[in-house]
C-alpha cells in the first residue's frame, strides 16, 4: 500500500461522510416529505446543501470505485466505516444532534473493527486475472 | 404468533436490502478486479479512457443494477418500518455477508483478522441504533 493508495481510502471516508451530512443538513431545512408526492424532492436538489451533498458522494463513488481495484472488498468496506465515526462527530458538533452513550460505544466498535483490518494485507492474489467469479456465475454474467 | 406474523414481513424486507445490496457489491468488486488497477488505465487512456472502462463492464452494470435494487428495497422497507430498525440492521447484516459472499465468489483471503473487523463494525454499526 502506497501513500497515494492510503488518501484514496481517506477520499471514500471522508466523502462519504461529508456528502451524507450534507444531504442530512439540506434536508431539515425541507418540510417532512410525503412519498405520495415525491416530486416534493425536485425542490431539494436545488438547495445549496443537497447539490454539494450530491458532489461529493458521487467523488465518494469514484474513489470506491479505484479503491476496490487495488484492494479488495473485505478490506475497503471495514477500512471506510471509519467515515460512520466522522458522521457522528459532525451530527454532534455541527448539527449539534444528541449522541446517546451506545452510539459512542458503537464508534468504538467501529474503530476497533478498522484497527484489525488496517494491520492486515490489502489484496488477494489470485492465479488469473480475469476468472475472479466462479465460472457458473461468469456464464450467468456474460 | 402475532409477534411471529409482524416480524417475518421486516426479515423479509432486511433479508432483500441485505441479498441485493451484497450480490451488487460482489458484482461492482469483481468488475474492478476484472478492469484493473485504475491509475495505470488513467495513465496509459486518461480519464475518459478509465471512465469507459467501467462503464461498458457488463458486471459493473450488473452490479449498479443490483445496487439500484437494494436502494428501492431501502426506500420500501423505510416506508413500512422505522429507519431506526431498518438502517442498522441491514448496514450491519451486510458487512457480515460480504465477508462470506467475498470468500465463497471473489476467493479473497478472508482471514481471522477480516472476521473480526467485519463482525466489529457490524456490532459498532448495530449499536449506532441506540
Amino acid at each position: 500500500m502506497t501513500l497515494r493508495r492510503y488518501l484514496i481510502l481517506a477520499l471514500v471516508t471522508l466523502t462519504a461522510a461529508l456528502g451524507d451530512t450534507c444531504l442530512a443538513r439540506g434536508m431539515k431545512a425541507f418540510p417532512p416529505v410525503s412519498l405520495s408526492h415525491p416530486q416534493a424532492l425536485i425542490h431539494a436538489i436545488v438547495s445549496p446543501w443537497i447539490l454539494a451533498g450530491i458532489v461529493l458522494l458521487t467523488g465518494f463513488f469514484a474513489s470506491y470505485l479505484t479503491a476496490l481495484s487495488f484492494a479488495d472488498l473485505t478490506y475497503v468496506l471495514p477500512a471506510t466505516s471509519m467515515g460512520y465515526v466522522i458522521m457522528t462527530i459532525l451530527a454532534r458538533f455541527w448539527l449539534h444532534e444528541h449522541v446517546s452513550p451506545g452510539r459512542w460505544l458503537g464508534l468504538l466498535f467501529i474503530t476497533a473493527g478498522v484497527g484489525f483490518v488496517a494491520r492486515g494485507p490489502s489484496y488477494t492474489e489470485t492465479d488469473s486475472v480475469l476468472p475472479v467469479l466462479r465460472p457458473e456465475l461468469e456464464e450467468v454474467v456474460s | 404468533m402475532m409477534r411471529t406474523v409482524a416480524l417475518l414481513p421486516t426479515v423479509g424486507m432486511v433479508g432483500a436490502i441485505v441479498i441485493t445490496a451484497t450480490a451488487g457489491d460482489i458484482l461492482t468488486a469483481s468488475a474492478m478486479r476484472q478492469i484493473g488497477d485504475l491509475d495505470v488505465i488513467r495513465n496509459q487512456r486518461g480519464l475518459s479512457g478509465a471512465a469507459l472502462s467501467i462503464i461498458t463492464n457488463g458486471r459493473f452494470g450488473l452490479g449498479v443494477l443490483f445496487l439500484a435494487l437494494s436502494f428501492f428495497s431501502l426506500l420500501y422497507g423505510l416506508n413500512h418500518r422505522d429507519l431506526s430498525l431498518i438502517g442498522p440492521a441491514a448496514t450491519s447484516l451486510t458487512f457480515v455477508s460480504n465477508a462470506v459472499a467475498a470468500r465463497i465468489f471473489l476467493r479473497e483471503n478472508v482471514d481471522h483478522r477480516r472476521w473480526a473487523a467485519a463482525l466489529f463494525v457490524c456490532i459498532g454499526v448495530a449499536l449506532l441504533a441506540f
